[in-house]
């Protein structure tokens, strides 16, 4: 396959050695032992949050959660590729890429508990909610994209989705649309190795990056759980974006630990060995085995990092403990910008029905808040 | 012998299988999971990978390639993981599963089943607790039922498989956990209601409740508590909202003269509308009171924290009793 490596994109081995890469090492030339220690602190933390959010599930304060233990490397390196001006289109599993856009970890849950459909302000991080409908994240990157391009932003758009969702109808006009208008997006595909019960194997009979060829864009595979790896091909593809050269997809190697969501038993459908095996290539470890050869770590360190860990996690807990339940009239609350009709009238007949009195149901104008 | 909802169509399943090799399941995650809520468990180990296929996670995928199986002969039943989900299918659906006979005249049809777990009542996130059914409905071409109970899931998932016209095969997901006793064996293939035929579940005098999937329940809860308010509730299960039963509402509404109809699904333009209008028709001069409507609001489906409020619940068909009896 022309441009194409026949082996995944590394930098960093398992054991925490360099490989010797000279083209991809330079676009992460930069990288200090402080931005690495940058790095190991985001996932550090992200991973924290994620645990926090499967407690919390637990312990019946969350309806749900979609666990990305494991994929911290593919998150954070992505999103440390990013610029704060770049627009972030995410699937469900996003949170550590959310953290790193600035996502205050207080907002990280209200959807997973149920009070709402969203988490933060999208337009305050340029970041969006998560999104359910697996793949159609795709397209909307891409039409933001080319708007990016017609009000001539320079700015690059990423799409997160994963290695099920790319057998969508939506991800393949996505990339049709996206090589045809030359739209400034980044196709990341975190190939997490299952769709809940299915194998990648079920998707694809050939690594997902190549299909990019096909579309008329390059496409790289990736160690997802090497950061250093993902922050250089994402930096590239970013920054060809940024520059006007169109669109690029990355394919991260990563593996989900967890189920796929809190509802789900993945000892149904795979082997303890396999997991086990990915256990063995935790991103987060690499890292620290990355510092500890390099001579950059020590524990004062190591306790900044687990003391910042827990407060951050702290706030995820208690933010999401104290948000309170939505007031049964907000259901009619923003179906429209403007009033309608039909929604009056419901809310109007429900309040009445509610509090049994007329007046207080016709006490509030629609749409206007509390 | 005691079984769930969910077993019960795992039963019906299983039989349709066997009785006919051309029949296959396809759909995300039915194989070695046995589906999300465990509809297909252990099917795939017993009747192998190519007769119930864990296909790619692509919805149009799934109907726009059982179609094709089903012009070589096959009957497909694809399972839509959730309702949310249907719509990428949507497109399959209605201009091509719908319309291929009528196109055809006859020469070619799809006996496809098109399972879909509908409605909310889980406390799950969007996308996941949808009523589309209005939409297929809609659709020339489409059979759309729903069972509301075990027994009727075995029997009604064996005829909808059985027959020669594509069926949207509705679930009430929140009563996949119900319990019932089925005899299986009695109800045999064909036997049961005809698939296109409502029943009556309680006799009353006074009302008249339709109702389908999740909300049958609702309703026979309301019914009892108005029993012992000494209003006397007759429940109907409409089963099949693709062709409505009409003659069985028409009959009970005769004889109680008022009929509230109660879905899951917004009311504004749903199938509410359509029996209003019908009865309305047939029982103009029987009619003691307008046909009232208790459904969901015509709103997105709330956050989980608000469904309660959006589904309708015994209280809410209780209080358009008490407004139809005013009238
Ligand atoms: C259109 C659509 N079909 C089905 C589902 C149900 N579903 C949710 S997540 C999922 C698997 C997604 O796998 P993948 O794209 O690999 O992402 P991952 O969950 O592994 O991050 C499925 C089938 C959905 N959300 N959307």
């Amino acid at each position: 396959m022309p441009g194409q490596p026949d082996y995944p994109v590394q930098l960093v081995q398992p054991d925490g050695r360099r490989v010797l890469d000279p083209e991809h090492a330079a676009l992460v030339a930069d990288v200090g032992p402080e931005q690495l220690r940058a790095l190991y602190e985001d996932m550090a933390i992200t991973r924290r949050i994620d645990i926090e959010g499967t407690a919390l599930q637990r312990q019946g304060q969350l309806g749900l959660w979609a666990p990305l233990l494991g994929q911290e490397a593919a998150q954070v390196g992505s999103a440390h590729a990013l610029y704060p001006d770049d627009y972030v289109f995410c699937s469900y599993r996003e949170a550590a890429v959310a953290y790193c856009r600035g996502v205050p970890p207080t907002e990280l849950t209200r959807l997973w508990r149920g009070v709402a459909h969203h988490c933060w302000d999208p337009h305050a991080v340029n970041m969006t909610n998560p999104n359910i409908v697996v793949g159609s994240q795709g397209l909307h990157a891409t039409g933001y994209a080319f708007a990016a391009h017609l009000d001539g932003a320079e700015i690059a758009t990423i799409a997160y989705f994963g290695d099920g969702a790319s057998s969508q109808g939506d991800i393949a006009e996505a990339l049709g649309f996206a090589a045809s208008w030359s739209a400034p997006v980044v196709f990341f595909c975190q190939n997490n190795h299952w769709a809940i019960s299915e194998p990648v194997r079920v998707q694809s009979a050939t690594p997902i990056a190549r299909r990019a060829y096909g579309y008329g864009m390059p496409g790289v595979q990736v160690d997802g759980n090497d950061v250093l790896a993902v922050l250089a091909v994402t930096r590239q593809a970013v920054a060809r974006a940024r520059s006007g050269g169109g669109p690029s997809f990355i394919e991260a190697l990563t593996y989900r630990m967890g189920p796929h969501t809190t509802a789900d038993d993945p000892t149904r459908y795979r082997s303890a060995a396999e997991t086990e095996q990915w256990a063995r290539r935790d991103p987060i470890d690499r890292v620290r085995r990355l510092l500890e050869r390099e001579g950059h770590w020590d524990y004062a360190f190591e306790l900044r990092v687990t003391e910042h860990a827990d407060e951050v996690a702290h706030q995820v807990r208690t933010a999401t403990i104290d948000l309170p339940d939505p007031a049964p009239t907000e259901l009619f609350d923003h179906v429209y910008t403007t009033p309608h009709p039909l929604i009056t009238e419901q809310r109007r007949e429900y309040t009445e029905y509610l509090t049994g009195d007329p007046d207080e149901a016709s006490a509030r104008p629609e749409g206007v808040p509390r | 012998m005691i079984t769930t909802f969910a077993a019960s169509l795992n039963v019906g399943l299983r039989r349709a299988l066997e009785d006919d090799p051309k029949v296959l399941l396809m759909g995300e995650d039915i194989g070695r999971l046995g589906g999300v809520f465990r509809v297909t468990d252990t099917l795939q180990k017993d009747f192998g990978d190519s007769r119930v296929i864990d296909t790619p996670l692509a919805e149009s995928g799934i109907v726009g390639t059982a179609f094709g199986m089903a012009l070589r002969g096959y009957r497909p039943v694809c399972e839509i993981q959730f309702d949310g989900f249907v719509y990428p299918a949507f497109d399959q659906i209605v201009s091509h599963v719908a319309k291929i006979n009528f196109r055809t005249q006859g020469k070619v049809h799809a006996p496809l089943t098109i399972r879909i777990p509908f409605g909310g009542g889980i406390g799950s996130v969007e996308h996941h607790s949808e009523s589309p059914e209005a939409y297929f409905a809609h659709t020339a071409g489409l059979r759309v039922v729903t069972p509301s109970n075990p027994a009727d899931a075995y029997s009604m998932i064996r005829q909808a498989i059985a027959l020669d016209d594509p069926v949207i095969f509705f679930e009430p997901k929140r009563r996949y956990w119900d319990k019932a006793d089925v005899d299986f064996d009695a109800l045999g293939r064909d036997a049961g209601l005809p698939l296109d035929r409502a029943r009556v579940c309680t006799t009353g005098t006074d009302a008249t409740v339709v109702a389908y999937g999740g909300t049958v329940a609702t309703a026979l809860s309301a019914a009892k508590i108005a029993a012992e308010e000494g209003h006397s509730l007759e429940v109907i299960d409409l089963r099949s909202l693709s062709p409505i039963d009409f003659d069985t509402v028409e009959e009970s509404v005769a004889k109680t003269g008022r009929l509230i109809v109660t879905h899951e699904a917004p009311v504004f333009a749903g199938l509410g509308a359509e029996i209003a209008a019908r009865i309305t028709e047939r029982c103009f001069y029987q009619l003691e009171a307008p046909v009232l409507r208790v459904g969901g609001f015509d709103i997105p489906y709330p956050p989980a924290k608000l469904e309660k409020h959006h589904l309708p619940d015994p209280d809410r068909i209780l209080a358009a009793v008490d407004r139809s009896l005013a009238a």
